[in-house]
């Protein structure tokens, strides 16, 4: 007999759809400030006289009235013509920036606005995760749902997992209210690793706290390696996100998105 | 090149985030997400109030200090002083001072000097280490000595600035300023820097004196400085949000 079972607490709804909304602004306010120095150094400084210290870059190369867009990482140059260096403006224009359009906020270049949401969501971001954590320390969640139990970490378990997810043999009844070894270790990696890491590595960017805080920027090598650590933790939790989002639609959309927001999911079960 | 194909795959997205992108200029929203600056600064004064900047060694010092902003200032007073090598050049310390002051640069050299080894933070992104040299700004204001009501040490500079693309036009022109609290202008590391790395600054760099204020941005180290104003509110002063860039929608507080 199929049943109604409380899947998510309010607690957990709440600081999972502020997380999402504080995330995909930062990302896409991100890729917009990102657009206004276009290059990642490694180091404490890093400008244009500076190029050996460049690992990764984006720009754009002749012919002008059709110009090609690339991303340098490493000294390997690869083609992007139409998202990366070069795209068009929603009126069909050229456009010489980082990241098109609809991947920014806003949608123009303007560091300015794309500055103040991303430090206003930076404010969304550290204390909806710490309110996140605190529940998680004080209801025991951490332990029970996020961070894998010794027994899910044994080899043969993991292998197990692995098994599944590539076959898309998703957990039904019972074993669905609680999370497998690989969904725990994203869940875990994400919210434990690379979000403070993104924090520290923001924090780190800011001559204010650097002053306030020396070890900010030195526990990087620097400030522009910060700005570095910064968009590879970035990129971490952008491929999160996508995986996150497919994941969710193989499974059931519907089922899944919906426990998020009632917190109540249906399950197979014979009780 | 370009592939219809990429515009395409774009078209549905950007119908969702046209409504994400008018949020941003919406006068309710843009209240609310500017109130995280005050947060930011209201947090950075109580942890870090009395922090110093990094100080680095001289190998450190960037082959070449970017110029960024004005690369020189074309009003014809700030000319004709640079044509005469700065001497009739005065920085003028006026408002809300027991006396005002008119400084030359001997007089400023004069003061106890302060010489460190700082990173400078453009609001792009790029970084640069430069050995600065100047008397501590607390030097001149004690000088001319604060009266009640003094809340912004405010800089008038002498470029005009103006055209830089930016919010899909080119901003407007008009004359550069910047402003700080009482706490940065005490601070012992903001002075007014007359060398960069031993040599007198060049004119890209802000010739004769420009600020230096450590825990900020690059845009709140204003150079081709004229006049510094003691004042009680920053309304009267350009677009009234304290400098050339916060006018332009760019934090007041630039410590992040």
């Amino acid at each position: 007999m199929a049943r109604r079972v409380l899947r998510h607490r309010l607690m957990v709804r709440l600081t999972h759809w502020t997380n999402a909304l504080a995330i995909i602004i930062l990302l896409m306010t991100g890729l917009n400030i990102f657009g206004a120095h276009p290059r990642l150094y490694w180091g404490n400084a890093g400008s244009v006289d500076q190029r050996e210290r460049v690992w990764l870059e984006t720009g754009a190369s002749p012919p002008w009235r059709n110009p090609n867009g690339w991303i340098e990482i490493a000294g390997t140059r690869f083609d992007t013509t139409g998202v990366i260096g070069v795209s068009r403006t929603p009126t069909g224009g050229i456009n010489f920036v980082a990241f098109p359009h609809w991947a920014t906020l806003p949608a123009m270049r303007d560091l300015a606005t794309a500055r103040t949401w991303h430090f206003f969501a930076a404010w969304v971001l550290i204390l909806n995760g710490l309110a996140w954590l605190l529940h998680g320390f004080i209801s025991g969640r951490l332990w029970r749902e996020i961070l894998p139990s010794r027994r899910q970490l044994a080899p043969a378990h993991l292998w197990h997992d692995i098994v599944e997810h590539a076959k898309l043999n998703f957990p039904k009844g019972e074993a669905a209210l609680s999370y497998e070894v690989l969904q725990r270790l994203a869940y875990a990696g994400v919210a434990l690793v690379l979000i403070p890491i993104v924090i520290l590595t923001g924090l780190a960017m800011s001559p204010g706290m650097d002053a306030a805080w020396p070890f900010l920027d030195q526990l990087w090598g620097g400030r522009q390696s910060a700005r570095s650590a910064h968009f590879l933790a970035m990129s971490g939790i952008a491929g999160f996100l996508v995986l996150h989002l497919v994941l969710v639609v193989l499974s059931g959309p519907i089922r899944q998105i919906g426990a998020m927001i009632t917190g109540r999911m249906t399950i197979a079960g014979d009780k | 090149m370009l592939h219809r194909r990429h515009l395409l795959t774009a078209a549905p997205a950007s119908l969702v985030l046209t409504g994400c992108d008018a949020l941003t200029r919406n006068p309710t929203a843009k209240a609310i997400v500017e109130s995280g600056e005050q947060a930011t600064y209201r947090w950075q004064r109580l942890v870090g109030r009395d922090g110093l900047a990094r100080e680095f060694a001289a190998s450190d010092i960037s082959p070449v200090f970017k110029v960024n902003g004005t690369h020189e200032p074309t009003n014809p007073e700030w000319q004709a002083l640079s044509t005469g090598g700065f001497a009739d050049w005065r920085l003028k310390v006026t408002g809300l001072v027991g006396r005002e002051l008119a400084l030359t640069l001997p007089q400023l050299r004069a003061l106890p000097q302060r010489t460190q080894i700082t990173r400078h933070d453009c609001v792009e992104g790029w970084s640069a280490i430069g050995q600065w040299t100047g008397p501590q700004l607390a030097h001149v204001l004690k000088a001319a000595g604060l009266r009640d009501g003094a809340r912004y040490i405010v800089f008038l500079c002498a470029d005009d600035y103006g055209g830089e693309a930016s919010k899909g036009g080119l901003q407007s022109s008009s004359r550069y300023y910047e402003s700080i609290d009482l706490v940065d202008a005490f601070h012992p590391q903001t002075i007014l820097a007359h060398s960069l790395n031993n040599q007198p600054l060049s004119t890209g760099n802000g010739a004769p004196l420009r600020l230096r204020v450590e825990r900020q941005l690059g845009y709140k180290q204003a150079k081709y400085l004229m006049q510094i104003v003691v004042a009680d509110s920053l309304a009267p002063f350009g677009g009234g949000k304290g400098g050339y860039w916060p006018d332009r929608g760019y934090e007041w507080y630039a410590g992040t």
